[in-house]
């Protein structure tokens, strides 16, 4: 039987169509159809100057955007060879790891809700709303920033950021105790995810999976500790690695499990950089006008999905030559064929909710 | 029982046998179908609230009567019943419009014949059949001709997903629920409904009411059996698959809308009913009062026996927004593999007990 | 090994197939498009090189009468070393081995590359467009591309000139 998991799905994290070639119950083949969300990033950005860019790597992937912004400007950054001040530095990191927190809860809130569990996305949501509250405090946006330019940022913090922002995160960590009592220790949800799609650790690598789905497999690679950029090497965390502690390694469990952890390291890398935070001037190294030199650049970030990378060609004018985001959902959504063959339908949409796909970074 | 009394009544003034036949039966049928629909309409605004607070949320509220949702939104489901009454009426084209039409009615039925044997209090109840448990559950079992008849005349595969699923999830729970009702009907020797109620009156120790629960271990097991497949039968979460809304969009209603989809949800709210109600007076004592002696005129029985189905069907919105969902091979493993060995171990365990303790 | 020793590896091995490009940085070697299938095989499986991980694959159009280009990440999770491939292709007719077997990341990514350029992945077992519709014509991240008027009847905005910009 031919199913198609349409377009409009209430579990398909955007617009993705999903053709399902079924035995029965039991699934042989999925064939994803993209490009529903496609808006031309990639072209658009050969006519707009690097400043005016800023704004649309937001839209790519638009959970993450603080992630986005800081791929793209520290890949420019690294072709220009600017280095930033102090504060800019601390103040990027403690953004990057909020929006990480906030996007592990959104992934993992529609995860449970994709398996059935209705309240643990409602609280999640409720505590992904107060770090959205600390980004409209900052730059004045909820959801899309435009807020790390390259050379500095486009706003300081206010003054009382920081005493705000330790009181999150002390009102916060409790509670992923309880989401661990709903979600990752309830038997129900144990059983729907243990040992489902399960990832091979060289299947992973050869698609290019990174990021959490890469570590749930048990391959221990992250980009702030192994190619590290800005200052994540002054910091002291740890990486979690998947090590099938329920069921098989790599299944989505582990997934979920990484996810969860990962969150306990930000708070610990936020906490730190809000201790070390320096005083300072953030516009010092804003240059007037961006010109890179002529050249080329890749660099890639470890956005919450993955490895985030920045292929820029520029020839010296004003405006990027040619500009590529290598998004880390495209490479997530293309195993899930492999990794979906003979389970069945509704382990499909546990598996698409473990990889965390966002539309916008795989149509860009 | 009510019909019979009612027959009686307007025979009296009315000579002719059949005419009060028929005019009993449309009082006490009109009264049920308003029972069912104040049901519906209370049980939905209480879902909407109950799964509001558990989420840290406020549910519909409202400023007052006549604005918006009335004070905390108490005329909301009256807006969602006016809503779904002015909905277009689409039946798609490539549909099987007679059986499409006729599902919703079949499963309604289905509920509101069970209803009928339920009894209320002392006197209240429509029919009073010797058979009481065995008709109640013969009549749910057809309510998933209702629900295949849906899923199949939909034309869409989703739907036929569904009903299938509900189909092998309904079937294979009957069972587990009718062998744990067999441990209440071994104790209380009869299958009327009334006289298992009257069993349960009196006291354990001089504390406890002498509940079938409480009677020996093997009865408090089937009585959580029986809830869990009770929970099963009316398709709720953890066992909501053949509606899971995620994975099926909505599963074997998916094309039904305005006032038909009304029909499904009111026979769902009707089917929690009828389970909690069956739960209630099998395992809890139905209307009699926890204080034996006290508090049991037919006033207060009504009151208890509504009061009891009103935890039991609080008890189930709350597992509903807790857990989520099992997959379909994992919900027939606990079935066949669980509870099934446990039901019958049930039946074995009560008969024993039975046998010792006199 | 640094980019040098990695550039005189496979030089050793694939003489010919090396492209002599001043304007390149140290990591990146530019080959010729013929052999391209047996040094991405040796890139894999040669112990001192052992590039497991294909980062990024990017399509690149030099000019409206040069060169296209595809450019490919490489990375060794063992060894922890990068290496950056390109190779230009003809603009009349691009057609370029295809690596999706030895990487599977180059399925998606290669496929991609056809849809915005127009180059042929030979040896790709399922090459057809990903982002936009099956019947689109055209390559639109081409420099010389021009949106078709309409697309099925529905008019297709006009993509906004330099100047219009600034």
């Amino acid at each position: 039987m031919v199913l198609n998991i349409g377009p409009q799905h209430p579990s398909t994290h955007g617009v993705l169509r999903l053709k399902v070639r079924t035995d029965g119950e039991v699934v042989s083949e999925i064939t994803p159809y993209l490009g529903y969300l496609h808006r031309c990033f990639e072209k658009h950005c050969e006519n707009i100057t690097y400043e005016q860019v800023i704004p649309y790597t937001d839209r790519c992937d638009y959970i993450a955007s603080m992630n986005n912004n800081f791929g793209f400007v520290v890949a420019m950054e690294e072709l220009m060879e600017i280095k930033v001040p102090e504060r800019v530095e601390y103040i990027r990191v403690i953004m990057a790891e909020l929006n990480r927190i906030a996007s592990h809860l959104l992934a993992l809130g529609t995860f449970g809700l994709d398996v059935g569990a209705f309240t643990p996305f409602l609280y999640m949501f409720r505590d992904r709303e107060r770090i959205l509250d600390m980004f409209e405090m900052v730059c004045g946006a909820r959801l899309l920033y435009n807020y790390m330019w390259v050379g500095g940022l486009s706003h300081d913090i206010p003054s009382n950021f920081e005493q705000i922002c330790s009181g999150f995160l002390d009102y916060f960590e409790p509670k992923i105790l309880e989401y661990n009592e709903l979600l990752r220790d309830n038997k129900i949800f144990v059983e729907r995810t243990a040992d489902v799609g399960v990832m091979p650790a060289d299947v992973a690598v050869s698609y290019g999976v990174s990021g959490p789905n890469l570590r749930g497999s048990g391959v221990n690679w992250d980009v702030r500790r192994d190619e590290s950029y800005s200052i994540y090497d002054r910091f002291e965390f740890e990486i979690p690695l998947g090590q099938g502690q329920v069921g098989s390694l790599g299944d989505c469990w582990d997934r979920y499990w990484v996810r969860i952890s990962e969150i306990s390291e930000s708070i610990k890398i936020i906490r730190q950089a809000l201790k070390g935070l320096p005083a300072g001037d953030i516009g010092q190294a804003l240059p007037k006008k961006i010109r890179p030199p002529q050249g080329s650049i890749y660099r890639r970030t470890e956005s919450p999905r993955g490895d985030l990378g920045y292929y820029i060609i520029s020839d010296g004018k004003p405006k990027p030559f040619r500009l590529k985001m290598r998004s880390p959902a495209f490479a997530s959504l293309s195993v899930l064929d492999e990794i979906s063959r003979g389970w069945m339908i509704s382990d499909v949409i546990a598996i698409l909710g473990s990889l965390d796909i966002v539309l916008g970074e795989i149509d860009r | 029982m009510t019909i019979d009394l009612l027959m009686d009544n307007i025979s009296g003034f009315l000579k002719v046998p059949a005419l009060a036949f028929i005019l009993a039966g449309l009082i006490c049928g009109i009264t049920l179908f308003l029972v069912i629909a104040l049901n519906a309409l209370i049980a939905v605004y209480a879902e909407r609230k109950v799964s509001a607070f558990m989420q840290d949320r406020v549910g519909p509220m409202g400023q007052g009567v006549g604005l918006h949702a009335g004070k905390w939104g108490v005329l909301q489901t009256i807006a969602d019943a006016i809503k779904l009454l002015s909905k277009e009426d689409t039946i798609p084209a490539l549909a099987d419009r007679k059986l499409f039409i006729i599902a919703p009615f079949v499963i309604f039925i289905t509920a509101f014949l069970g209803l009928a044997a339920v009894p209320f209090n002392q006197h209240i109840q429509i029919i009073d059949i010797n058979i009481g448990i065995f008709y109640i559950l013969a009549v749910g079992s057809m309510g998933i001709v209702g629900l295949v008849m849906a899923g199949w005349a939909s034309n869409n595969k989703w739907s036929l997903y569904g009903a299938m699923r509900s189909a092998a999830q309904i079937i294979s729970y009957e069972i587990p629920a009718g062998l744990s009702i067999i441990s209440a009907v071994m104790l209380a020797g009869t299958l009327n409904l009334q006289e298992i109620i009257h069993f349960q009156a009196g006291t354990i120790w001089g504390i406890f009411p002498n509940w079938i629960i409480f009677n020996n271990p093997f009865s408090f097991l089937a009585f959580f059996v029986f809830f869990i497949s009770g929970i099963a039968e009316t398709n709720r979460t953890p066992f909501d698959i053949p509606e899971a809304e995620s994975e099926l969009v909505a599963g074997f209603h998916t094309e039904y809308s305005g006032m038909r989809w009304a029909f499904f949800f009111l026979s769902e709210y009707a089917n929690v009913l009828v389970v909690s109600a069956l739960t209630v007076i099998c395992f809890l004592g139905g209307w009699q009062s926890p204080f034996s002696g006290w508090l049991n005129s037919p006033a207060w029985g009504l009151f208890w026996f509504l009061s009891k189905v009103i935890i039991l069907v609080f008890l189930m919105m709350w597992i509903r927004w807790t857990f989520p969902r099992l997959r379909v091979d994992q919900l027939m493993y606990v079935c066949w593999k669980v509870f099934i060995p446990l039901a019958l171990l049930n039946i074995f365990g009560v008969g024993l007990w039975s046998l010792i303790a006199g | 090994m640094n980019p040098v020793e990695i550039k005189k590896l496979i030089s050793a091995e694939f003489p010919d197939a090396i492209v002599e490009n001043e304007s390149l940085q140290e990591y990146q070697i530019e080959l010729k498009p013929e052999s391209w299938l047996e040094i991405a095989k040796y890139l894999r499986t040669e112990p001192k090189l052992s590039f497991d991980q294909l980062e990024c694959i990017t399509g690149v159009d030099l000019g409206e009468d040069q060169v296209l280009q595809s450019r490919y990440n490489f990375h060794s999770l063992k060894l922890r070393h990068k290496l950056e491939i390109i190779i230009s292709l003809d603009r009349k007719k691009p057609k370029l081995a295809s690596i999706e077997q030895i990487w599977r990341l180059g399925d998606w990514f290669e496929r991609e590359i056809y849809d915005m350029y127009g180059i042929v992945f030979e040896g790709h077992r399922d090459l057809r467009r990903i982002l936009l519709p099956e019947d689109w014509e055209g390559w639109p991240l081409r420099k010389n591309y021009e949106t078709p008027e309409t697309y099925h009847g529905i008019v297709v905005p006009k993509i906004k000139a330099e100047s219009e910009w600034e």
